[in-house]
């Protein structure tokens, strides 16, 4: 219970005190030593989850069990890594003139708060305030994402507050529905948005009001996963904002809201199990969604010009792959999906981390631009092409492990859509590829130097994915296998 | 349903929800940005008097504080910073012109009967007499959509966009008697943070492109990248 309270207390307090004090040199300092804090408590909260079981709260506000608690953990460790990226890199932006020290203050109040409420609205138990630190995530954001002032940033992040909000208004209408269909069973309707309670009572749960509701949230919270044709927003918002924002953004929130629209899918399964003529409506919506994205992602992957818009289409590519495992349903596919969960948030940082030292090389993020990386500065090229190895799903790399269970888990239900699957995987390796060669083979402009990169959470971050692929240690197998069986109703293991 | 059989109060509701669907309406049609913000306020005066007045029939002492807090924010606040931010980016005497303003209407209308089709399982399940607003409010939130969509000023498609947040708020009032108070409150602390930011993006926005019409945003689509090089960012 402390470890949980320190876990948000940390970057809650993080966030007044880079608010509070102007001006301040070491605040990339400050910022990764709460962040790292963050992590630490965060460890300890997990470890107390894996000894007791579940945790729920005094008065049934928070609740962590295995299904949460590790993305607890993965947050705030990409959150730290990132943090370690971010303060050389920042400083370089100050360097340039890009910005001033008033926005490094924003910047970092903004980080630790946007840290703050993805923690919160993966610890909380009321669906409700879930809500809230969602919307929260978007406003500690999108001044971030605008922070360069220049006409396109500015743009983009004002599409991703107009779309992300009208999207997450919808998700609150899903939300009020869900209380509504709960008050009308429960006796004390004030405990019908604490997910313990609804996920008890889900079979009681009106099953036509809850496919209503879920459509409401699944199309709000899918706008903040980037599903296909709510995306809009999402190649935009990663692209022009610092680059240290794209990493946390691609790899952390759009995870967070993932896990929104499972944690849902949970109850609307309960409710309609039995009781509808199609009681997998929630699983069916979500691989269409989610089989959609990953195609329609792919194919925008060959037209890029810009290397974060091209890695933001693959960030779509693959929560459409996870939306599509999810969906799914059944313990293979549904262990696929986390670990596929982990690996994407670990290796889709380290490229953007890469790809920030990269456009401080080139001076341009125009991928005509970027060439001759390897020759440059050895540990960059290498780093970048090893992390797209990584995403594209080669072996030895973890992601290559969690796309070869979901087809797998894909043949066994739906032998026809492993076809799907195959051609989408590889349409997005050819999209990657033709682009990443010359960057990094390419013959270097003149007068290209190297720069000051600090490529430690890049080199990091593969070696766990690599790890993951070769072997999963046992502890974290049994861990997700534990939120296996809380999804899917049966462990693998 | 029957009106004959409602008290006078429930009867009261029912009216007061009619009026905020009427707003709606206004904010749909009206083109004068200063007249938009007018009728945003409206209809938080409304939301907020039907808000008491289910308080009221309901016995639901808490709804009182809902209440207050949409008159204070939405009535009152939040018109007032547009307001003044109108002022001050001189643009009182701005008319925005709506594409096919009778289409929009019929439109609108065709939103209110779609609504009134899809909450009629959830108004099968309801007990509360204010059931048959959960259309209504429901229509809100989509017309809030459709003004959004119409609309190129930045301004006129934030007042869209609060008018959505009066559709969600009056659904969880209607249909539930409102949701648990701490999550009411984080949904206003949320509202408020948002308020400040659109003001924040307005000036943003003026100076990036001189103006607020959002259409003139258009740098980053998708298919103008392939057609003409940008020019190199640096």
């Amino acid at each position: 219970m402390n470890a949980l309270l320190a876990t948000l207390l940390i970057p809650l307090l993080g966030t007044l005190l880079m608010a509070a004090v102007p001006r301040c040199r070491i605040a990339g300092w400050i910022n990764v030593a709460f962040a790292a804090a963050t992590t630490l408590a965060s460890v300890v909260l997990a470890l107390e989850v894996l000894r007791d079981g579940p945790l729920l709260s005094n008065g049934k506000f928070f609740y962590v069990d295995a299904f949460n608690v590790y993305l607890l953990v993965l947050t705030a460790f990409v959150a730290t890594t990132t943090a370690i990226f971010s303060r050389p890199y920042m400083d370089h932006e100050l360097a340039l003139g890009r910005v001033n020290s008033r926005r490094m203050r924003l910047y970092h109040a903004m980080y630790q708060g946007f840290l703050f409420t993805m923690l919160l609205a993966l610890s909380t138990n009321n669906l409700g305030i879930l809500w809230v630190a969602l919307e929260g995530a978007t406003l500690a954001t999108v001044l971030l994402v605008s922070l360069y002032r220049t006409p396109e940033s500015v743009e983009a992040a004002w599409k991703y507050f107009i779309l992300c909000g009208v999207g997450i208004a919808q998700a609150l209408f899903g939300t009020v529905l869900l209380y509504f269909s709960a008050a009308s069973v429960l006796t004390v309707p004030e405990d019908g948005l604490l997910w313990t309670t609804l996920h008890g009572i889900a079979g009681q749960l009106d099953p036509t009001v809850m496919s209503i509701a879920f459509v409401f949230l699944l199309v709000g919270y899918g706008t903040k996963v980037g599903l296909v044709p709510l995306h809009n927003w999402l190649p935009d918002a990663h692209s022009e904002g610092p680059t240290p924002m794209s990493a946390v953004l691609s790899g952390l929130l759009l995870n967070v809201a993932l896990y929104a629209v499972v944690r849902t899918k949970m109850l609307v399964d309960g409710a309609l199990h039995g009781v509808s003529n199609t009681p997998q409506l929630a699983g069916y919506l979500m691989m269409a969604f989610g089989l959609l994205s990953f195609l329609v992602a792919g194919l925008f992957l060959h037209r890029q010009r810009d290397i974060k818009r091209m890695f933001s289409y693959s960030s779509i590519e693959h929560m459409g792959l996870m939306t599509f495992a999810f969906g799914l349903g059944g313990p293979l596919a549904t262990f696929a999906a986390l670990l596929h969960m982990t690996m994407h948030s670990l290796v889709k940082s380290a490229i953007f981390v890469t790809v920030g030292h990269a456009t401080h090389i080139a001076g341009s993020q125009a991928i005509d631009k970027i060439r001759g990386l390897i020759r440059t500065q050895p540990t960059v090229g290498w780093g970048l092409l090893l992390g797209t190895a990584a995403i594209a799903g080669f072996p030895p790399f973890g992601l290559f492990v969690s796309e070869f269970l979901l087809l797998i888990a894909t043949m066994q239900s739906w032998p026809w859509l492993t076809v799907a699957l195959l051609s989408g995987l590889a349409i997005a390796f050819a999209g990657l590829f033709r682009h990443i060669h010359p960057m990094v083979y390419g013959n270097q402009p003149d007068g290209q130097q190297p720069v000051k990169a600090n490529m430690l959470p890049v080199y990091l971050h593969l070696l766990l994915a690599l790890w993951f692929g070769l072997a999963i240690p046992a502890v974290l197998a049994q861990w997700f296998d534990q939120a296996t069986q809380l999804i899917a109703g049966q462990g693998v293991l | 349903m029957n009106f004959a059989q409602f008290t006078l109060q429930e009867q009261g509701v029912v009216i007061l929800a009619a009026l905020v669907l009427f707003a709606s309406f206004a904010l749909l049609a009206q083109t004068r940005i200063i007249a938009c913000i007018h009728a945003f306020a409206w209809q938080g005066a409304l939301v907020a008097a039907a808000t008491a007045m289910v308080a009221l029939v309901a016995n639901q002492h808490h709804l009182y504080v809902s209440a207050l807090i949409t008159l204070a924010l939405k009535a009152v606040l939040i018109p007032w910073v547009l307001h003044r931010i109108v002022v001050k980016l001189e643009i009182t005497r701005e008319v925005e012109t709506v594409v096919n303003p009778a289409l929009v209407l019929l439109a609108a209308a065709a939103l209110v009967a779609f609504s009134y089709y899809v909450a009629l399982p959830v108004e099968k399940l309801s007990t509360l007499a204010t059931r048959n607003t959960i259309a209504i409010s429901m229509a809100v939130v989509l017309l809030g959509m459709l003004i959004m969509v119409t609309r190129r000023q930045a301004i006129t498609q934030v007042v869209g966009f609060m008018s959505m947040e009066n559709g969600l708020f009056f659904a969880a009032v209607v249909s539930t008697h409102g949701m648990p108070m701490v999550v009411e409150l984080g949904v206003a602390f949320d509202l408020l943070v948002a308020t400040v930011i659109f003001g924040v993006f307005f000036f943003q926005i003026r100076q990036s492109i001189d103006s607020l019409d959002v259409d003139r945003l258009s740098r980053l689509a998708e298919t103008s990248e392939l057609d003409e090089p940008q020019e190199e960012r640096e």
